[in-house]
């Protein structure tokens, strides 16, 4: 009966989170397919693009309240401050944290250490910096209900968030597809050595990889943080949430990850309703169990996107 | 006239076990050259150095005149150096088209010319051009891996082992493409385990054993010899 009095409002809350997650599952995923490496300090990029878009919002908006286009602009200055927040922290990281372990071929162990030292560093030094309490982005425009949908009320922070995600997972679905960049990523990803055979600069790939995971994980931490705000904190649960929504997909399979962000979401605000709002984390945990037990290589198999 | 590419005295070790123990070999321009010798002799250890996936422990590789040991892998490919590796691998999840496009991965404009004359050379592919490089027949992998390294205009191809698990009658198509590519301007460097095929495609040949060349010569020199016959065409030791 949880399906038939609540069921619309929970989908589309559902639906905002599994786009949130989709972002910076994405992050995780292109790095798993270039590196076969499990990025654990994303968390840490994402929260990167939240403080990123939140200083530069707070300097832009300070207490006044944006509306009509000037609304539409600050939410794309903030995707662009926290996309760019993001992208340099992840940047940063593999140069510091992962390239030199390429470099001297350090066994797969270094590199997960390497990851959770990374994590831990910028971590603490974002709540040394910027305080241990959350702080709140500048609303760039006015939340309320934008539309009604079989009885559920849309917010318009939902309609924010699935536009802006929806066209950057298409963008970088079109990207991965199409540009030269794109096959270097999928190269690379397939046969690594053969790439370069055929002119790819690995590093660079790799690099510029980084760079694009931590654009989308940048622009969802600007997104999760118009709801909750910016904390040292945030990262945490939602990038957990976003791996298991990867490994759901298919670790390595872009359009996976999106499918896996969705779900997660969906099942696990399904869950708040017909279970209750305390299991929500449990269940969403332990689809990540079952799926490594029942099927390691998630729905749609361990393969970087193919161009179709 | 300066050959297209020269080994000097080039030594490989992978740790501290050597694996080449300072070769040298000289490649003209408009040659077929194989590269003879049985597994592990140091064959595929030779390619894979020239195109800059390991580096020399000493010696020269010298490509047109200069010095390239040093050079990265991505930049070998740009000078002038195509590789079509041991096992062909083909990008699996790539189509064939996009399998071409990567071997032209370093040049900039028009492919069209370029893919015309690949179809030409291997009508099935054209055939196959939006199939998945990992669904094609052996035989056709090996094509698209000559393909794929031909896109990128090398003047040296170096090819490891294309007739490695294919049917008699596929060799055959192959090497006579071979022959074709070499005809149309592109100087070959082939290694084979295939020795008696090879020789009669190639102008010259060398012999490698433990990472050292024991002999070199013409094809019907090589042919010719009573010790390579026994070690490498299949026949019964000489008494
Ligand atoms: N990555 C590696 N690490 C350590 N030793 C290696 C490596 N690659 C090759 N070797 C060794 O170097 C020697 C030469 O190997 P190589 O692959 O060049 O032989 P090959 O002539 O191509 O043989 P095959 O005909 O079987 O392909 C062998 O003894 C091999 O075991
Ligand atoms: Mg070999």
């Amino acid at each position: 009966m949880c399906f038939t009095t609540n069921f619309w409002p929970f989908l589309v809350q559902g639906l905002a989170d599994g786009f949130l997650y989709a972002l910076i599952a994405l992050g995780y995923t292109l790095v798993y397919g270039v590196l076969q490496l499990i990025n654990f300090a994303h968390s840490e990029v994402f929260m990167s693009g939240g403080f990123a878009s939140y200083f530069v919002l707070e300097a832009l908006i300070g207490t006044s309240q944006p509306h009509g286009m000037a609304s539409v602009g600050y939410v794309a200055i903030g995707i662009g401050a926290g996309a760019f927040g993001g992208a340099l922290v992840a940047f940063l990281l593999e140069r510091v944290a992962y390239r030199p372990l390429r470099r001297r071929n350090a066994p797969r162990l270094a590199f997960l250490i390497s990851a959770i030292g990374g994590s831990y560093f910028i971590y603490n030094l974002a709540g040394k910096e910027f305080g241990r309490n959350a702080l709140e982005i500048p609303a760039p425009f006015l939340n309320g209900p934008a539309f009604t949908l079989f009885g559920a009320t849309i917010q318009t922070d939902y309609v924010v968030v699935a536009i802006c995600a929806i066209a950057m997972l298409i963008i970088v679905d079109r990207v991965v597809a199409m540009t030269r960049l794109g096959k270097g990523i999928r190269a690379v990803a397939q046969d690594a050595e053969t790439a370069s055979l055929m002119g790819v600069n690995i590093n660079r790939v790799i690099s510029q990889t980084f760079v694009i995971g931590g654009l989308l994980g940048g622009a969802a931490g600007f997104l999760f943080g118009l709801n909750f705000g910016v904390a040292y904190t945030m990262g945490f649960t939602p990038a957990l949430k976003a791996f298991t929504a990867a490994v759901l997909g298919g670790i390595g399979n872009i359009r996976g990850a999106v499918l896996g962000g969705l779900l997660l979401g969906v099942i696990e605000n399904l869950s708040v309703t017909c279970i209750g709002a305390n299991w929500r984390d449990v269940v969403a945990f332990g689809i990540l169990v079952a799926v490594l037990l029942v099927r390691p290589t998630g729905i749609l198999g361990e393969r970087l996107g193919r161009s179709a | 006239m300066t050959p297209v590419l020269e080994l000097v005295d080039l030594e490989v070790r992978y740790g501290s076990v050597p694996a080449l123990r300072g070769i040298s070999l000289v490649v003209e321009r408009g040659e077929i050259v194989t590269l003879l010798g049985a597994n592990g002799a140091g064959k595929t250890t030779t390619l894979r150095t020239i195109s800059g996936l390991h580096r020399a422990h000493s010696g020269r590789i010298v490509f047109n005149g200069r010095s390239i040991e040093a050079l990265a892998a991505h930049d070998v490919v740009g000078i002038g150096v195509g590789h079509v590796p041991e096992g062909r691998r083909i990008f699996p999840r790539m189509s064939v088209l996009e399998n071409l496009e990567m071997g032209a991965y370093r040049r900039r404009g028009e492919l069209k010319d370029d893919l015309e004359r690949i179809f030409q050379l291997f009508p099935v592919l054209g055939e196959r051009r939006r199939q998945d490089g990992g669904t094609l027949s052996g035989g056709e992998q090996q094509m698209l891996a000559i393909g794929r390294a031909m896109m990128s205009h090398p003047d040296v191809l170096l090819l490891d082992e294309p007739s490695m698990g294919l049917a008699p009658l596929v060799v055959k198509a192959i090497f006579s493409i071979i022959d074709q590519i070499r005809a149309d301007g592109t100087t070959i460097l082939l290694v084979e385990q295939n020795a008696t095929q090879a020789l009669q495609l190639a102008d010259r040949g060398y012999v490698l054993e433990n990472g050292e060349i024991v002999m070199s010569g013409p094809s019907e020199e090589i042919l010719g010899d009573q010790r390579i016959r026994a070690a490498y065409l299949g026949e019964g030791a000489a008494s």
